[in-house]
């Protein structure tokens, strides 16, 4: 790992946090914000998939699924909130009652209280990838098996959102919120609220991720990712960390989906499925896998250009696409943050040529 | 009975490129969709220059030149992938998948630009329209005896040219142990640019005889891949026998629950079973066996 | 980029993360300058125009069907113009991609009224895009013109119905194969909101007059893999397919249904989602004897329909076809339009009011919008597909059919009425 000081690091963390947390708002249209604030929440789920991949080596193509199960337990708080201001006036939410259905499903109920949501938004999605990590990692399945067997997790998490319909709002998914914890979504300010505590979420996952990542545990993570049998040689069992990880990036996913779907309005299958995952997974390789900024930047970046692009150049969005996924595996596998601490430590050697060769010329002298 | 059959050929027919790149090299080609969809383009054009030059009579030929044409056409490109890009990602698998997805989002965008984003029309010629009548009530569509026929051909083929021929040895040298083939002298890049070429080419002629049966769009390639990936992964990679009994087991599995219930639980079940499957053995049903751990 | 070859590695990737870099940073800034004061675009000058958006899935899985909508939504743009305009000024267009993703639609049509702050937006196709919009523009106040076909249960002040209502396309057809072709149905569709939903409406009107269901499935968007499904068919021997299949999965279906020996004199297939644009890519001669319920066919025979393909060809090329969905985006435009000069300003309100009651003379004929639900009063047809991919017409309404969202059968008590304030029991009124 490159040695950069400690002090330094949190002095550029605080900056970075200063801005989004005070400069943004002042500076930037709600709709802005609100564009910046879905990113975050998106940066969150990046951060994941980095401890994952970056630091573990595990390459998860389906975590739509996880990040979909946070959002949709938030939209389910949510969508029972409209309660008797929706277009029916039942308690049940819309498409239940068009779709015939008399009373909620057992696994709506408790969804009426915020906490249970948010608890079960970070929960389940852990409790899911614990179950898929010790299903998988005990039969020594990885690198790419795991990644096809994560890939077709997603495509039938997205068929089975889709086929049960009544119960989860089909393609449509689950949209037209009207307020959370009795503050009115439409409102700025509400929306600014929520973009503050996407910047909160955000600064304490990558506090957290830093600390998992400096720490011993993740030096048996870089272990795994380097040499995993080696590992086991030495006496570790690499599937009870595996698991462990899996199951932190799952609740982070399931976080990111929480903060999302208030900000967004809508979560749908489409937000589960393979495509979604495998973009998932370019935000924090354009940025830089193996470093936690890099996650964040990545997704930001990437996110970012698909919004300006497709208000530009909606055809060649996919060409863009494209050509990144291409670029960021051949040439440039670091990242930005990679590519950027390149720049910096090809500038610190030529100083140091610079200042050897003027010391020789004056030694000469 | 017969329509399990049919399902699993058509899926071991998509599945039999991918299982040589995939199985025999090592390298996920996420484009394999894409390769399959330039075989169906490449139908739809030799089926127009047929029309045009011929006319309504000589129509019901183009088919036989366009299973051909798309073989060529596909392994080219393929050919053209593994030198510019799969080359320089050998033993990086992740960094393969990756790269060959955003090659797979570029083609179908040409494809996008070139044809339209719509559909295109690719009628079957005569001779494959048609029922064969065994009995009263059991009919069986010349399309799919054909898919039935030339799939068990194909393999028939590729495990004369693996195992029988010196092409065949070359490559399979090159599969299982690289170091050691090149120092007896093997040509390493060229047996690996022209396994995967052949590859593509079997991804093409997939696409061309599916064109038939299914759309011609720039989104085709996206209905079939993860199908062929599940087939290849549940086979067992490095074997084809793996190929094969993954495309007959889950093509009958596919159609034996679709027939209880709908082709959504139907789908779903058979890729929940497959990932419990890989519990149980996860080198799938036909693993390669060597020395090594990984 | 390849030039680098001979310069070792290094430098090749320094210069070409350079380029990457100043590529990110441009898209970042492209998006987050005009909010410090810069802005990319000159400003418009003199007579201000009126603004519009239009927001369609240009790329990804719906672009098939939308791009179309853009089109000829642009196309009447520019005759709206060439008459003077509206109100004496200009209409401008600022056309969005939806990218067939939900939230992107959401996050367009927020952009499209906060930002660019647009009259109104004639956009979505996929019901998800509209549920996904719905929110924005009613918490924004904006307007909503949206030309496709639906399974109804919505009554929106924000959003103007132009296309078909279930019973101005469903129902009918249901009631017509009951009386021209036979009593057994079987319901097939893509698995999403508006085949299970329009189902819910077919069986209940199975029930009431007299219908048999014989069976229901569903396949997934994009399947192509129709043997069993087939096989059910021709087990459950019903007289009618009633057909809700959506996108690629027709064309699998229709080849795999005639490989199989089906034809239309066998089992007669009903589809609501199949026009000309997707039989181009079917082929007529596949589903050659089969129909389709629709409010316009390109081949319906008015002069002003004869005048509209005419220029669409011109414009776009001949072998491009107008259905549906296309022809009411381009008579929604007009009605747009009207509706704004009637008004004499833009606010929504405004245009609203103008809008009530408009009428405007489409290639399917008169269409007029209901005063009271804000949808489009529309003529029903039934068209026969022919080899060559166009339809015959084998039945039509006498005259525009007043569309009601909410279907009688399933809501008996329901009705959509913006003068009694929107969704009323009627029970309690």
């Amino acid at each position: 790992m490159p040695n950069i000081s400690s002090w330094k690091d949190w002095l550029l963390f605080g900056a970075i946090f200063a801005v989004l947390m005070f400069a943004a708002p002042a500076a930037l249209s709600d709709f802005r914000l609100n564009l910046l604030g879905k990113f975050l929440a998106l940066a969150i789920l990046a951060l994941g998939i980095d401890l994952i991949w970056g630091y573990t080596g595990m390459l998860s193509l389906g975590h739509g699924v996880f990040f979909g199960i946070g959002g949709y337990c938030m939209a389910m708080y949510l969508k029972l909130q409209v309660g008797a201001a929706g277009t029916y006036q039942t308690d049940l939410p819309d498409f239940m009652t068009w779709n015939g259905l008399t009373e909620l499903p057992w696994f709506w109920k408790p969804m009426h209280h915020f906490s249970i949501a948010m608890l079960s938004a970070i929960l389940a999605p852990a409790l899911c990838a614990t179950l898929l990590g010790l299903l998988t990692f005990r039969s020594r399945v990885q690198g790419v098996y795991f990644a096809i067997i994560t890939q077709a997790l997603a495509l039938v998490a997205s068929l089975l959102l889709i086929g049960q319909q009544p119960y989860t709002g089909g393609t449509n998914g689950i949209t037209d919120y009207k307020a959370i914890l009795g503050f009115d979504l439409a409102d700025n300010s509400v929306q600014k609220g929520l973009y503050i505590a996407t910047v909160l979420a955000l600064g304490v996952s990558y506090v957290f991720c830093r600390w998992i990542v400096r720490s011993r545990l993740g030096k048996v993570l870089g272990a795994i990712r380097d040499a995993e049998n080696r590992l086991r040689f030495l006496g570790y069992d690499p599937v009870g960390f595996k698991v462990f990880v899996f199951a932190i990036s799952g609740a982070l996913a399931g976080l990111a989906g929480a903060l999302f779907v208030p900000q967004v309005g809508i979560i749908s299958p489409s937000n589960v499925g393979i495509v979604p995952s495998i973009e998932m997974v370019i935000w924090v390789a354009v940025g830089g896998r193996g470093t936690l900024s890099g996650a964040i930047l990545g997704t930001v970046l990437v996110n970012a250009a698909r919004s300006g692009f497709s208000e530009q150049f909606p055809a060649f969005w996919l060409y863009f696409l494209g050509s990144l996924f291409i670029s960021v595996v051949l040439f440039f596998p670091d990242g930005v943050i990679g590519a950027l601490r390149y720049a910096r430590d090809g500038f610190e050697k030529l100083a140091r040529r610079k200042r050897s060769a003027v010391a020789e010329f004056e030694e000469v002298i | 009975m017969f329509n399990g059959l049919s399902v699993s050929s058509i899926l071991l027919l998509m599945a039999l490129g991918l299982a040589i790149t995939f199985g025999l090299m090592g390298v996920i080609n996420m484009a394999h969709g894409e390769l399959m969809m330039l075989g169906s383009y490449t139908a739809y054009v030799m089926q127009n220059a047929f029309l045009r030059q011929f006319g309504d009579q000589g129509f019901s030929g183009y088919f036989a030149v366009a299973l051909p044409v798309s073989f060529f056409v596909a392994g080219s490109v393929g050919l053209l992938l593994e030198r510019t890009l799969i080359r320089r990602l050998y033993g990086r698998p992740l960094e393969t998948l990756l790269a060959t997805w955003g090659v797979s989002l570029i083609l179908q965008q040409t494809m996008r630009q070139a044809f339209g984003a719509n559909n295109v029309d690719v009628r079957s010629p005569q001779w494959l329209t048609g029922r064969w009548q065994v009995s009263a009530g059991l009919e069986f569509p010349h399309l799919r005896l054909f898919i039935i026929f030339f799939t068990a051909a194909a393999v028939a083929l590729i495990y004369l040219l693996l195992f029988r021929t010196n092409v065949g040895l070359k490559i399979r040298a090159v599969t299982q142990n690289r170091d050691m083939s090149a120092c007896l002298g093997v040509p390493t890049a060229k047996v690996d640019a022209y396994t995967f070429a052949l590859g593509s080419g079997l991804a093409g002629v997939a696409g061309c005889i599916l064109s038939l049966m299914g759309s011609v769009g720039p989104t085709t390639g996206q209905n079939y891949i993860v199908d062929a990936f599940m087939v290849v992964v549940l086979g067992g990679v490095g074997k084809l026998a793996g190929a094969i009994a993954g495309g007959l087991g889950i093509g009958e599995c596919n159609t034996l629950f679709e027939s209880f219930s709908t082709a959504t639980m139907g789908k779903v079940i058979v890729f929940t079973l497959v990932i419990l499957f890989l519990q149980w053995k996860p080198s799938g049903l036909f693993p390669s066996r060597n020395r090594s751990l990984d | 980029m390849s030039t680098n070859d001979a310069r070792p590695a290094s430098l090749g990737r320094r210069a070409f993360m350079r380029r990457a870099a100043g590529a990110a940073a441009g898209a970042a800034a492209a998006n987050f300058l005009p909010e410090l004061g810069y802005h990319v675009m000159p400003r418009a000058a003199a007579a201000e125009p009126i603004r519009v958006g239009i927001l369609h899935s240009l790329s990804g899985t719906m672009a098939i069907s939308e791009t179309s909508l853009r089109d000829v939504e642009l196309m009447a743009i520019e005759e709206v113009n060439a008459k003077g305009g509206v109100l004496g000024r200009k209409v401008e267009a600022i056309v969005e991609d939806g990218a067939s993703d939900w939230p992107t639609f959401a996050e367009k049509s927020r952009k499209l009224l906060q930002r660019d702050k647009v009259c109104s937006v004639f956009g979505c196709w996929t019901s998800a895009s509209r549920k996904a919009v719905l929110p924005v523009f009613e918490r924004l106040n904006g307007l909503l013109w949206y030309p496709v076909q639906y399974e109804g249960n919505e009554c929106s002040h924000n959003v103007f119905y132009t296309g078909a209502a279930p019973n101005q396309q469903i129902s009918p057809a249901v009631t017509w194969l009951l009386k021209n072709r036979g009593k057994k149905f079987y319901l097939l569709g893509s698995d999403y909101v508006f085949p299970r939903t329009a189902n819910l409406i077919i069986k209940a009107q199975l029930k009431s007059e007299g219908g048999q269901l014989v069976g229901e499935e569903y396949t997934p968007l994009g399947h192509m893999e129709y043997s069993t499904v087939v096989n059910k068919i021709r087990a459950a021997k019903p007289d009618v397919v009633f057909s809700t299949i959506n996108g690629d999965s027709n064309v699998a279906f229709y080849k795999q249904l005639r490989n199989a020996g089906i034809t239309a004199k066998d089992i007669a297939v009903m589809a609501v989602s199949v026009a000309e644009d997707e039989l181009r890519g079917i082929g007529g001669g596949v589903a050659e004897g089969h129909y389709a319920a629709w409010n316009y066919f390109q081949s319906v025979n008015t002069s002003e329909n004869k005048a509209f393909v005419d220029k669409f060809k011109t414009r776009f090329g001949k072998n491009r076809v107008t259905d549906d969905p296309i022809e009411a985006a381009y008579f929604q435009v007009h009605l747009w339009a009207q509706a704004v000069q009637k008004a004499g300003a833009i606010t929504v309100e405004a245009i609203r009011k103008g809008a009530l009651g408009q009428e405007f003379k489409a290639p399917e004929g008169m269409v007029r919008i209901d005063p009271q639900n804000q949808h489009t009063w529309k003529t029903v047809r039934i068209g026969q597909i022919r080899s060559d991919g166009q339809f015959n017409v084998v039945f039509s309404t006498n005259g525009p059919v007043r569309p009601q969202p909410w279907n009688s059968l399933l809501y008996p008590n329901r009705d959509c009425n913006w003068d009694l304030g929107g969704t009323v029991d009627k029970n309690k009124s």
